[in-house]
C-alpha cells in the first residue's frame, strides 16, 4: 500500500454521478412504461439497469483506485464508515414501513374487519371469520395455505446465522493478516448466501404452485411476499457485494488496519441477517 | 477532526472548470449549493404559478377557468413542487454553502455523492411534471396521495411514484452527507456545543430525513404494488386498510413538517443576534428544544387523521403529544425575543424577514394548537383553516427564513451587496400581501369552506376574492425578489468580509466572495 495522505481528499469533478442520475432516470421511465403496458418499457428498464451496473463499475472502480493509491486518510475512512452506518439505518427504516404494515394489519385492521366490539361487520360480511393468515372478506386471490416456519425458513435461518459467523471468522483472519483464510471464509459466506437465495426461490415456486399463495393473496400474501421479497433482494445485493470483496481480498486489496469495504459489506450482511430474524419471527413463526 | 488540511487529486490548487460541464460534474460544495438554490428558485416560480391558477379559479364562486380535475392537480402538484422542489432544495442549498464554511471544513464529507444528490432532482421533477402531458393528467388526489383515490390516476401514476422515489433517494443521500460532514469534518476546537445553530438544526433535520424518507418510499411502493401487482395493502376486501396508508404516510409526513421548519429556526437564530448585536439568548436550550421537537415529531402523526375513525385512546394520545410540541417551540420563540431585548437593533432586510418569521410563524403555531385539539378539529378538519395554518408556517415561516437567509448570506456568496431599498420593498409588499392572502382563509375555514374544492357557496365569495387579490400581489412581489437576487449576482456595491457589523462565525472570516476552495487548512476554533 502506498503511503497515506495527511490531507482530507476532495475529488475534483466526476462524471459518475450524472451517469448515475441518467441511469436511474432511464430505469424508472422504462419501469413506468412497462407498468402502463407498453412493451418497450421492459427494454428501457433493462437499459437503465445496465447503465446502473456500468456506473457502479466505474464509480466504485475510481474509489478503489484512489484508495489503493493511498489518497484516503483516516478521516476519509471515517466519513465512509459513518456514511455506511447511516445508509444502513435508512434501510432499516425502509423495512420498518413494511413491518409496520404487517403489525397494523395483524393487530388492528384485521381484528376490526372481524368486528371486534363493533357490529358493522355483521351487516357487511358476517361470514368473514378468519383472523390470520387471511386474504380478507373478499377471499382475494382464492383459498391458499400459509407458509410454515419449520421447513425451509428454519433452514434459511440457520444458513444466515452461520454466514454471520463465517464473515466474522474471515474478518478475524484479515486482522491476523491471513489472506488465504480471509478469502476462504468469505467464499463460504458467499456460498451460504447463495444457498439461502436458492432455497428462497424454491419456497416461492412452492408457494405459487402448491399453496396458491401469491402476491395477490390478500393482506397475508402482500405482506409475506413484499417483506421476504425485499429481504431477498437485499440478500442478493449483499451477496454481490460479498463476491466483490472476495475478489478484492484475493487480489490483496485489504490490509489488517485499512479495509473499509470489507467492514461496510460485513455490516450490511449483518443487517440483512437481523432483518431476516425479524421476518422469521413475525412472518413465519407467529 | 484530527487533520488540519485538505488536498485535491491534482497537485496544484485550481479554480472551477470552464463551461457547462463545471456544473454537471462539480464536487464543490459551493457550486452544488448554488445549483440547489437555483433549482429551488425555479421550482418556487413553477409552484407559484400553480398557486396563481388556484387563486384565479377561486376568485369568484362558480367554475371559471379550469376544470375540476385540473384544479385538483394544481393543488396537488403545487404542494409537491413547493415542498420537495422549493423549500427542501433551498435548505439543502443553504446547508451545502454554509455548513463547511461554518465548521471550518474543506468541503462536504462525500463530494461525489453530493453531486449525485443534486443531479437526481431535475430528473425527478421532470418525471413529476411530465405527468401533466399523459393520459389522465397529473396527480390530483392531494399531495398526500391517499388511496383509493390516487389509484384512479391515469398513465402518470407510476411516473409520479418514481419521481417521489428519486426525490427521496436524493434527500437521503444528501442528508447522510450533512450528518457525516457535521460529525466528522469540524475544525479542531469546534465542539458540538460551539456549532452555530444552523448547523445543529441541520444535523437534526438530516437525521429526521434519513429516518423518515425510507418510510415514504415504502408507502408509495405499496401504492405501486396495490395498483400493478395485485397486493391488498390498502384494500379492505383483501384484509388491508386504506387508513393504514394514512398512518404510514404521516409517520413520514409529520417529521417532514419539521424537516421544513428546523433549518428555518437555525437561520433565524443566526440572523437575530447579528442585528440585535447580542449573542443568542439560551443557546443550549435552543439545541435541546430542537432535539425535543424532533423526538416529538415521531409520536404525533395521527393528529392529521383525527376524523378518520380512530379509537378514542388514539385521539387523546395524539392530541396531548401534539400539544407538548408547543413547549420546546415556545422556548425558541422566547429565546429569539429575549435576544432582541435591549439589543441595539437595526432593521436591514434579513432582520425584517427574520422578525416577520417570528411573528407570523407564531400565528401559524397557535392555529396549529387549535387544530391539535381533537374535538375542535372535527370542525376545522380539511377546511381552509388548515390551509391558512400550514401556509403561515410554510410561507411566512419556512420561505420567509429562506428569503432572510438569501439576503443575509448573498453578499458573502457573491461579494456584492443587494439593493437594500428593493429588499425592504420586497419585504413590505410580501408581508402585507401574504396576510391579505392567508389571514382571511382562517375565517373561510371556520365558516366551513372545504379545501381542495374548485367551487364554493356564495357566502364564501368576499373573503375568497380578497384572498385572491392578496395572492396575486404576493405572487408578483416575488418577481422583485428574483430581480434583486439576479442584480446582486451581476454586480453592486462591494461587500466587506464581515458584511454585517454584528456578524460572528467562521464564514464571516473568509473573503467575500470566498475562494473556490476554503478552509483547505482548518482554522483553530477557540
Amino acid at each position: 500500500m502506498a503511503h497515506t495522505s495527511d490531507h482530507y481528499y476532495v475529488p475534483h469533478g466526476s462524471h459518475w454521478p450524472i451517469v448515475a442520475s441518467v441511469a436511474l432516470f432511464t430505469g424508472v421511465i422504462g419501469a413506468a412504461n412497462w407498468f402502463n403496458g407498453h412493451s418497450a418499457g421492459q427494454m428501457i428498464l433493462f437499459l437503465g439497469l445496465a447503465l446502473v451496473a456500468f456506473m457502479m463499475f466505474g464509480w466504485f472502480g475510481t474509489v478503489i483506485n484512489e484508495s489503493l493509491k493511498g489518497a484516503y486518510n483516516e478521516q476519509v475512512d471515517r466519513s465512509f464508515r459513518q456514511g455506511m452506518m447511516w445508509f444502513i439505518f435508512s434501510e432499516v427504516m425502509f423495512f420498518a414501513a413494511f413491518f409496520g404494515a404487517l403489525f397494523y394489519a395483524r393487530v388492528l385492521s384485521v381484528p376490526w374487519l372481524l368486528g371486534g366490539d363493533l357490529s358493522t361487520h355483521e351487516f357487511l360480511w358476517s361470514s368473514f371469520g378468519e383472523n390470520w393468515p387471511t386474504n380478507g372478506p373478499g377471499n382475494v386471490g382464492g383459498d391458499f395455505e400459509s407458509m410454515g416456519a419449520w421447513g425451509i425458513p428454519a433452514i434459511n435461518t440457520l444458513l444466515l446465522l452461520s454466514s454471520g459467523v463465517t464473515i466474522t471468522l474471515s474478518h478475524w483472519a484479515l486482522k491476523a493478516n491471513d489472506q488465504a483464510k480471509t478469502v476462504l471464509w468469505l467464499a463460504a459466506t458467499v456460498a451460504l448466501g447463495a444457498t439461502f437465495l436458492a432455497l428462497q426461490a424454491y419456497e416461492y415456486i412452492h408457494a405459487y404452485h402448491e399453496l396458491n399463495l401469491t402476491l395477490g393473496s390478500g393482506i397475508y400474501g402482500s405482506t409475506f411476499f413484499m417483506l421476504t421479497g425485499f429481504h431477498g433482494f437485499h440478500v442478493t445485493i449483499g451477496t454481490v457485494m460479498l463476491i466483490v470483496i472476495t475478489l478484492r481480498a484475493a487480489k490483496g486489496h485489504f490490509s489488517p488496519d485499512h479495509h473499509f469495504a470489507f467492514e461496510g459489506v460485513a455490516w450490511y450482511w449483518h443487517f440483512v441477517d437481523v432483518v431476516w430474524l425479524g421476518l422469521f419471527i413475525f412472518v413465519y413463526v407467529l | 477532526m484530527s487533520t488540519a488540511t485538505a488536498t485535491h487529486d491534482d497537485h496544484h490548487d485550481h479554480g472551477p472548470a470552464k463551461g457547462l460541464m463545471r456544473w454537471v460534474t462539480t464536487t464543490n460544495h459551493k457550486d452544488i449549493g448554488t445549483l440547489y438554490l437555483l433549482l429551488a428558485l425555479v421550482n418556487f416560480f413553477i409552484g407559484g404559478a400553480m398557486a396563481m391558477v388556484i387563486r384565479a379559479e377561486l376568485f369568484q364562486p362558480g367554475m371559471q377557468i379550469v376544470d375540476p380535475q385540473f384544479f385538483n392537480s394544481m393543488t396537488t402538484v403545487h404542494a409537491l413542487v413547493m415542498i420537495f422542489g422549493a423549500v427542501m432544495p433551498a435548505f439543502t442549498g443553504l446547508a451545502n454553502w454554509l455548513i463547511p464554511m461554518m465548521i471550518g471544513a474543506p468541503d462536504m464529507a462525500l463530494p461525489r455523492l453530493n453531486n449525485f444528490s443534486f443531479w437526481i432532482l431535475p430528473f425527478a421533477f421532470t418525471l413529476l411534471l411530465s405527468t401533466f402531458f399523459m393520459n389522465g393528467g397529473g396527480p390530483a388526489a392531494g399531495w398526500t396521495i391517499y388511496p383509493p383515490l390516487v389509484l384512479q390516476m391515469g398513465d402518470g401514476f407510476p411516473f409520479m411514484i418514481f419521481a417521489i422515489h428519486l426525490a427521496g433517494i436524493s434527500s437521503i443521500m444528501g442528508s447522510i452527507n450533512v450528518v457525516v460532514t457535521i460529525l466528522n469534518m469540524r475544525a479542531p476546537g469546534m465542539t458540538l456545543m460551539k456549532m452555530p445553530l444552523f448547523v445543529w438544526t441541520w444535523l437534526i433535520t438530516a437525521y429526521l430525513l434519513i429516518a423518515t424518507m425510507p418510510v415514504l418510499a415504502g408507502a408509495v411502493t405499496m401504492l405501486l404494488t396495490d395498483k400493478f401487482a395485485a397486493t391488498s395493502f390498502f384494500s379492505a376486501a383483501g384484509g388491508g386498510d386504506p387508513v393504514m396508508y394514512q398512518h404510514i404516510f404521516w409517520f413520514f409526513g409529520h417529521p417532514e413538517v419539521y424537516i421544513l421548519i428546523l433549518p428555518a429556526f437555525g437561520v433565524v437564530s443566526a440572523i437575530v443576534p447579528t442585528f440585535a448585536r447580542k449573542p443568542l439568548f439560551g443557546y443550549s436550550s435552543m439545541v435541546y428544544a430542537t432535539a425535543s421537537i424532533a423526538f416529538l415529531s415521531f409520536i404525533v402523526w395521527a393528529h392529521h387523521m383525527f376524523t378518520v375513525g380512530m379509537p378514542v385512546v388514539g385521539e387523546l394520545f395524539f392530541m396531548y403529544a401534539t400539544m407538548m410540541i408547543a413547549v420546546p417551540t415556545g422556548v425558541k420563540v422566547f429565546n429569539w425575543v429575549s435576544t432582541m431585548w435591549k439589543g441595539s437593533m437595526t432593521f436591514e432586510t434579513p432582520m425584517l424577514f427574520a422578525i416577520g418569521f417570528i411573528i407570523m410563524f407564531t400565528i401559524g403555531g397557535f392555529s396549529g394548537l387549535m387544530l391539535a385539539i381533537a374535538p375542535s378539529d372535527f370542525q376545522y378538519h380539511d377546511t381552509y383553516f388548515v390551509v391558512a395554518h400550514f401556509h403561515y408556517v410554510l410561507v411566512t415561516g419556512a420561505i420567509y427564513s429562506i428569503m432572510a437567509a438569501t439576503y443575509y448570506w448573498l453578499p458573502k456568496w457573491t461579494g456584492n451587496m443587494y439593493d437594500e431599498k428593493l429588499g425592504k420593498m420586497h419585504f413590505w409588499l410580501s408581508t402585507v400581501s401574504v396576510n391579505v392572502l392567508f389571514f382571511p382563509q382562517h375565517f373561510l375555514g371556520l365558516a366551513g369552506m372545504p379545501r381542495r374544492i374548485p367551487d364554493y357557496a356564495v357566502q364564501f365569495a368576499d373573503w375568497n376574492m380578497i384572498s385572491s387579490i392578496g395572492g396575486f400581489v404576493f405572487g408578483v412581489s416575488q418577481l422583485l425578489f428574483a430581480y434583486v437576487v439576479i442584480k446582486t449576482i451581476r454586480g453592486g456595491e462591494k461587500a466587506t468580509d464581515q458584511v454585517w457589523e454584528g456578524a460572528h462565525g467562521l464564514e464571516w472570516t473568509l473573503p467575500s466572495p470566498p475562494p473556490y476552495h476554503t478552509f483547505t487548512e482548518a482554522p483553530q476554533v477557540k
